[in-house]
């Protein structure tokens, strides 16, 4: 009698470290250094230092090298879009996720079975990133940070426009916007740019190196201004970004009687918004809304999806209402905030 | 609706006043009759629709949106409107948005039974801003950080009106206020004054400084004791009593007790107390009876209210408000004299020779349910507004001790990058007891300052909230303190501030927190 193959679950298993490939021998995005590590994005929560060894695209270890300095694992090896290798006899590929910069979902095949670990991704177009590439598969594991209904995220052109016209009716104050360093700051840029706004744009300190690597793997920001040392009198009319912490900081000082903006999913909740003293909340997210989650597991047609960080509950609830066998991982160590 | 929703969501992220005036007037002029006055009866919750209630909203909700998921979603976000309002689901090529006013109006006229298809439809034709918008709008209450004060300025500001010149006809408008707004920004004729129930802007006082004393003739002032409740206006016609705030907002729906008492013609001013055997209770017993919509039975028993009157605006029909002080204190007492209502008594005139009598009366009065002197000039009529050299207020001097700063928070808008509310505490053994918390009382240097003294001492965070290491002194000053159950220490001060800052007096030289409890009046 012929061995049954093995099952999804016999060879991808979650430990404390994080979701471990058992033939592989490798983890996907460990929040604790290990041996060998898949990394599917530079976002600090998914990519830590001190691993043995790193496999990521190119962008995502060049994104790690900038935040955690040359040396922040004993060897890595950058992997292109589409191209296979095996590893202990699983295929392994990356397939661009659309999150933000050489963002990707690790596709792995084994035993005749292929599960995909989307890792953190959106369908909406991003001009910093490739899009997000729906991959058919058996297991397809997904993250739900905003797996509720409620959550609808809008055009995001629209939010910019919105943000230029504060920024235009307002020529004495700076508008200053809390983006996440890594993703969300170089998207509204470019958005910026898009939507016709070619003056400067004044960056806190935190985030000028990560615009800097964003602009040599192409992505034109256009004139970008230290904030820091600009003076109150060149801060009044200007548009500011800063990561989210410095902008109810004292940082915030030099600026001129600003208005606080956010880009955020969790914008789209009027209480959250208010809490963290937000004035001008918009509505810009890295992550797929409900209607995108939902469309993705259709599209990819797994029969099985487990799903990781974020409102797992209601996810997993959904799905199975599609007839989709569905349930929760419970991968720990994820942060919701840098959404 | 959608500009009218485009304001509630503006208004509810704008934290300044000067701000959000500025949202409504820009809205006001920039909207066309009816909608601009059934968005002011809307803000100034004039509006109510008794068959629109959130359980018709659930009912509707449940037939288009998966239970759990619902539940999940009203979890996290908090609140019925915006959860329905985010959730609703898009069912493209709906009817186009409906104006504020065709909602208005078919609410009004809708039965209870038609009432859910015809929301139904709306919802389909808005977008979660609009859905929110009509939601709020339905279960009353927008909750958007505007009095109706605010809203009616707002409107005296289109044109030249003032304030007091809106309140004056403001009770006898009825939404959507189209002569109202033709008077103000259109420059027509204004509004007559309603006869009936309506408000009439209060006289308000100065504070006064010592050095006015010495230019005052205390032959022309009559004095009495400024008590310490809220300021009412009592407006009684043949067919209505109404009990109003000194903003106007109308507060008779939780003080029948009062209302009951009511059996005249006329319009009175005074004080609202809550008292027990001739005993005015503290501050605090009349906070139970504030900021409801109704009352209980075993509240007014708990809390009994009455009004100490100040002032008789109108007699029956007669208008005095243009006598002198003098002939309008005469006609009150007369009046008093006949009526004697159980819940209504004046306010006495304190009688003193020179300005030295007075001194010495404020300085000894201590007793709660008294701030200070009122120092009226005789010869004033009634003037609406505060007008200047006739009504002084005379706080008494407050009260001190040293406290030790224990906990600081951010404070909001300008100040949130500084942390500028203090909780302060005495000494209980060798322990602090907090026992209040001040947010002003010093200058932007001082707060600067107070920001790094807590930056630089702080010993344990609580999200917002930094716990300091005891070492700095602030000398807190006080109108006054009370026994409380609802305070660790069991005492409540009175409007807490922060008077000095002693950057030289150690720790364990502030005050004990029996020095505060002998205080209590």
């Amino acid at each position: 009698m012929a061995a049954s193959p093995p099952r999804p679950e016999d060879w991808i298993t979650v430990r404390p470290e994080g979701l471990y490939c058992v033939p592989g021998g490798f983890f996907v995005d460990p929040v604790r250094p290990v041996d060998r590590a898949v990394v599917t994005h530079g976002h600090s929560d998914h990519a830590r230092s001190g691993h043995g060894c790193v496999l990521a695209t190119a962008e995502t270890l060049a994104i790690m090298a900038a935040r955690y300095g040359a040396g922040f694992a004993g060897a890595t090896q950058a992997l292109a879009y589409g191209t296979k290798i095996t590893l202990g006899g699983v295929r392994l590929r990356l397939v661009p996720a659309g999150h933000i910069l050489g963002s990707a979902q690790a596709v792995l095949e084994h035993a005749g079975t292929r599960i995909v670990i989307s890792g953190d991704y959106k369908r909406r177009r991003d001009p910093t990133c490739l899009p997000f590439q729906p991959v058919p598969c058996d297991v397809f594991v997904t993250e739900a940070t905003f797996a509720l209904p409620v959550f609808r995220h809008p055009d995001d052109r629209g939010e910019i426009v919105r943000l230029l016209d504060v920024h235009r009716r307002n020529p004495d104050r700076s508008v200053v916007v809390g983006v996440y360093a890594l993703g969300k700051c170089q998207r509204v840029i470019r958005l910026l740019r898009e939507v016709g706004h070619d003056g400067p744009v004044y960056l806190h300190g935190a985030l000028a190196a990560l615009c800097d690597l964003y602009a040599a793997h192409g992505i034109a920001l256009g004139p970008l201004l230290p904030a820091t040392d600009a003076g109150k009198a060149a801060l009044a009319g200007a548009l500011v970004l800063a990561p989210p912490a410095a902008v109810a900081d004292r940082w915030a000082r030099r600026l001129a009687d600003p208005i606080v903006a956010m880009a955020s999913g969790w914008m789209r909740v009027r209480q959250r918004a208010r809490q963290r003293g937000v004035e001008l909340p918009l509505v810009i997210s890295d992550h797929a809304d409900w209607d995108e989650l939902l469309r993705t597991i259709d599209e990819v047609g797994a029969p099985r999806v487990w799903v990781t960080h974020g409102r797992e509950e209601a996810l997993v609830h959904a799905a199975r209402a599609r007839g989709v066998d569905a349930r929760a991982l419970a991968v720990v160590g994820f942060d919701e905030e840098e959404s | 609706m959608n500009r009218f929703a485009a304001l509630l969501d503006a208004l509810v992220f704008t934290p300044s006043r000067n701000g959000k005036l500025r949202l409504l007037q820009a809205y006001f002029a920039e909207t066309p009759d009816p909608d601009r006055g059934w968005a002011l009866a809307a803000l100034t919750g004039t509006l109510s629709f008794p068959a629109a209630k959130p359980a018709m909203i659930r009912a509707l909700v449940a037939e288009r949106v998966d239970a759990e998921l619902f539940a999940w979603s009203y979890d996290f976000v908090g609140d019925l409107a915006e959860t329905v309002a985010l959730i609703w689901p898009a069912r493209p090529g709906a009817n186009a948005s409906p104006h504020l006013a065709a909602i208005v109006e078919r609410l009004g006229r809708t039965g209870r039974v038609e009432v859910p298809r015809l929301v139904e439809g709306w919802l389909d034709a808005l977008d979660a801003e609009g859905r929110w918008a009509l939601l709020k709008l339905m279960t009353g209450g927008l909750r958007v950080g505007v009095s109706a004060r605010l809203a009616k300025t707002a409107v005296a500001g289109l044109g030249a009106a003032t304030i007091e010149e809106v309140e004056e006809v403001w009770h006898g408008l009825t939404p959507p206020y189209g002569p109202l707004f033709a008077w103000v920004a259109g420059g027509g004729a204004p509004p007559p004054a309603d006869e009936g129930a309506r408000f009439r802007p209060l006289m308000l006082s100065h504070p006064l400084e010592e050095t006015d004393l010495a230019t005052l003739d205390a032959a022309e002032f009559a004095a009495e004791w400024k008590w310490d409740g809220i300021r009412v206006q009592i407006v009684a016609t043949g067919r209505e009593r109404r009990l109003f705030s000194r903003t106007g907002e109308d507060i008779g729906g939780a003080f029948p007790d009062i209302l009951g008492d009511v059996g005249f013609v006329g319009v009175l001013d005074g004080e609202l107390l809550v008292g027990r055997e001739g005993i005015v209770a503290p501050f605090n017993d009349l906070q139970q009876r504030l900021n409801r919509k109704t009352v209980t039975v075993r509240q007014m028993a708990s809390h009994p209210a009455f009004v100490r009157l100040y002032d008789l605006l109108l007699e029956g029909e007669e208008d005095l408000r243009g006598l002198p002080f003098d002939e309008r204190r005469r006609r009150l007492e007369a009046w008093h004299d006949a009526y004697r209502p159980a819940r209504l008594d004046l306010s006495p005139l304190i009688p003193f020779a020179g300005w030295a009598d007075l001194v010495a009366l404020r300085d000894g009065a201590r007793a709660s349910g008294i701030e200070g002197l009122m120092l009226k000039r005789r010869g004033s009529p009634y003037l609406a507004g505060r007008p200047r050299g006739h009504w002084f207020k005379w706080k008494r001097a407050p009260l001190a001790v040293d406290c030790v700063l224990m906990y600081a928070q951010r404070g909001h808008g300008k100040r949130s990058s500084f942390y500028s509310d203090y909780t302060f505490g005495l000494w209980a053994g060798d322990i602090l007891v907090p026992v209040g918390k001040a947010y002003f009382g010093f200058t932007d240097e001082e707060l600067a300052r107070l920001d790094r003294w807590v930056r630089n001492n702080t010993v344990r965070r609580y999200g917002p909230v930094r716990e300091v290491a005891p070492g700095l002194v602030l000398e807190i000053a006080f109108d006054g303190v009370q026994l409380s159950g609802r305070h660790k220490s069991g005492l409540a001060m009175r409007f807490p501030r922060i008077a000095r800052i002693r950057w030289d007096k150690p720790a364990v030289e502030a005050d004990r927190v029996e020095a505060l409890a002998a205080m209590v009046a």
